[in-house]
């Protein structure tokens, strides 16, 4: 009786789960096509759905399976690349490739399709320097991964090898979100989609992470996170885990690098610095180490707060007050740092610790409440 | 069903194991006990494909399987290992941390499951908290009822006894034996000489490297010199 109850509770739940989600979209898409597009609103949206999927790869290595690793940037660099080497249209390629007659590339792939190759290439380089790499434990993993990251941002504007990567010049023209606006007869945007395409990506991509962190998959990554030797024990083969959760979360974090070159229109291997694995690192933490949601919710307050909500700092004017002296260049960072710390001090395992966000944590917050107020009232009327 | 013979481990330049021989019956319960550093653990760890013995043989119903130095492989043919320090996985649910046992097996599990819960109650109890928010004997539990999710022939146990008040002890190794009487053999460890050497039904001693002695676990409880190095004359307490 109990168990039947339970479980129409848990059913009731998911399906609540998925109507928020489904409800997050909807939202997405009809302030896309009400809001202005020049709104910093829509910069949050694209760029916080972009980094919550690379924050959720990053997850899957160093929440949930251990792996301290640091070369984020080196895969989102190589899935940028390939994305935009395979894609822009023959036309374009003679100005792009202008130093290099045209590159030697000379045939293009659906957006899709490119955006797989992305992951792929990411996945075939972690698989190699995985075999090495992963060998070295916490500090020294992260340190070799950052190296190799470093060398990839070197190699990739290596004049030789320029026909195929442009060099130190910028990869760009190759599809962006606006392409997927739909135009009407006019010539004008009917349906704007430029939003609810990276969001959706993103999404599906998310999906397949929380989908294999429950399968039994990841639950061997979480128990060589907890004890290498008793995971051991159990007969978890623990290279071949380890070398999974590298690949997969490569893979994703190449479809994330070809998605920000979506967003910024144009690539440029230089970008791709070790400071923006540190944002994301810090995006993972501050969500919480083994957290998809924190995650998620890490990435677009972090996207905001530094893109919009903290921008007057830097611009002279913040909550109505006009400060050139005080609020100028620079000053964002240095109150973005103060935050930052705060949110460690008193979110010591992140805002969402190991927990998910969901309707049954909601509940369960009201439950408390509710409980909490009841009792008071049980109190009173004792008195 | 088990057998090792003349079984060598070296730590770097260590002799951990001088070359030790010993059997385990199928359907019994044999314990090896000696002091910290006799090489007990390294036994079991070599045994369980953890570390790569330098020579000697182990078979194991029949196939020899000291060459294969792979974990998985091993825990596959039916021997699990119960770690020292019970190594349960706190930040796992206790059901998790069953299912983490049944790992290789591709089956369904609810049976072994019930099975595990039926014998620890306890852990049915606790199936939703977090590992490392149970108590000693109740991680004690979940480490043997997570070695049993593996289906093992042969149970390994190193120091179930480890840190643990007399009466929980006493729990473990009634559970032990009823575990043995369901058809699992059991090969314990244990510095408890008294209480290992009272469950046993045979027994090795372990010294520096070596098996000294060896005999039923009645015939080695009392032997005078045995009493002497690993069981005080503490007897008044039972």
């Amino acid at each position: 009786m109990n168990n039947i109850k339970h479980r129409r509770n848990k059913k009731i739940l998911t399906a609540v789960n998925v109507a928020l989600l489904l409800a997050i979209y909807v939202a997405v898409f009809v302030a896309e096509q009400v809001l202005p597009q020049t709104s910093m609103l829509f910069v949050v949206l694209k760029k916080g759905s972009i980094y919550a999927l690379i924050a959720v790869s990053m997850n899957l290595l160093n929440g949930f399976t251990g792996l301290f690793s640091l070369g984020q940037a080196g895969f989102m660099l190589i899935g940028a690349y390939v994305y935009g080497i395979f894609t822009i249209p023959e036309e374009f390629r003679q100005s792009v490739y202008q130093y290099f007659d045209g590159g030697v590339i000379h045939f293009t792939v659906p957006v899709v399709i490119a955006l797989v190759m992305a992951g792929a290439a990411a996945a075939i380089f972690a698989a190699l320097i995985g075999l090495p790499v992963l060998r070295l434990k916490s500090d020294y993993l992260a340190i070799a991964t950052l190296g190799f990251a470093e060398i990839l941002r070197a190699l990739f504007q290596w004049k030789i090898i320029g026909p195929v990567t442009n060099g130190s010049n910028l990869l760009r023209k190759f599809p962006n979100f606006n392409d997927f606006n739909i135009k009407g007869a006019d010539g004008k945007v009917a349906v704007y989609l430029s939003t609810l395409i990276p969001f959706i990506v993103a999404g599906i991509c998310i999906l397949l992470i929380v989908l294999l962190i429950r399968s039994s998959y990841g639950r061997a990554f979480r128990a060589i996170r907890d004890d290498e030797i008793a995971a051991e024990a159990m007969g978890v083969n623990l290279f071949k885990h380890k070398q999974l959760a590298f690949v997969i979360s490569s893979f994703f974090a190449g479809v994330g690098g070809a998605l920000l070159a979506m967003y910024q229109m144009a690539i440029q291997a230089n970008a791709f610095t070790s400071a923006m694995t540190y944002e994301i690192l810090l995006i993972v933490v501050i969500g919480g180490l083994g957290s998809v949601t924190g995650s998620c919710l890490g990435s677009f307050l972090f996207i905001a707060a530094s893109e919009w909500w903290l921008r007057g700092l830097d611009g002279g004017t913040f909550l109505g007050i006009n400060a050139p002296g005080i609020f100028r260049a620079g000053f964002r960072k240095v109150v973005f740092a103060v935050i930052i710390m705060l949110v460690v001090l008193f979110y010591r395992k992140g805002i969402m610790g190991d927990s998910e966000f969901s309707a049954k944590r909601i509940a369960e917050r009201f439950r408390r409440i509710f409980m909490k107020r009841k009792s008071k009232i049980e109190v009173v009327e004792n008195e | 069903m088990l057998k090792v013979e003349n079984l060598q481990v070296n730590y770097g330049g260590i002799e951990a194991l001088k070359g030790i021989s010993f059997e385990v019956p199928t359907g019994k319960i044999v314990t090896l006990i000696g002091a910290n550093g006799a090489g007990k653990t390294t036994t079991l760890r070599a045994i369980a494909g953890l570390i790569k013995p330098k020579a000697g043989a182990i078979h194991f119903e029949e196939a020899n399987i000291s060459g294969t130095h792979d974990a998985a492989a091993i825990v596959g043919r039916g021997i699990t290992l119960v770690p020292e320090g019970r190594r349960i996985f706190p930040d796992m649910t206790v059901l998790e941390n069953l299912k983490i046992g049944a790992y290789l097996r591709k089956d369904k599990l609810v049976r072994d499951i019930e099975r595990v819960y039926s014998l620890f109650p306890r852990l049915e109890e606790r199936s939703w908290q977090l590992g490392g928010t149970l108590s000693g004997g109740e991680q004690q539990m979940l480490a043997v009822g997570r070695a049993l999710m593996a289906n093992p022939k042969l149970l390994m146990m190193d120091e179930p006894s480890l840190g643990l008040a007399p009466l929980i002890v006493r729990g473990i190794f009634d559970i032990i034996r009823e575990i043995n009487k369901q058809g699992v053999t059991v090969l314990l460890i244990e510095q408890n000489a008294n209480m290992a050497l009272k469950t046993a039904d045979f027994a090795y001693v372990m010294e520096t490297g070596r098996i000294t002695r060896s005999g039923t676990g009645n015939e080695l409880l009392n032997d005078p010199t045995i009493k002497e190095a690993y069981l005080g004359t503490m007897n008044e307490d039972d």
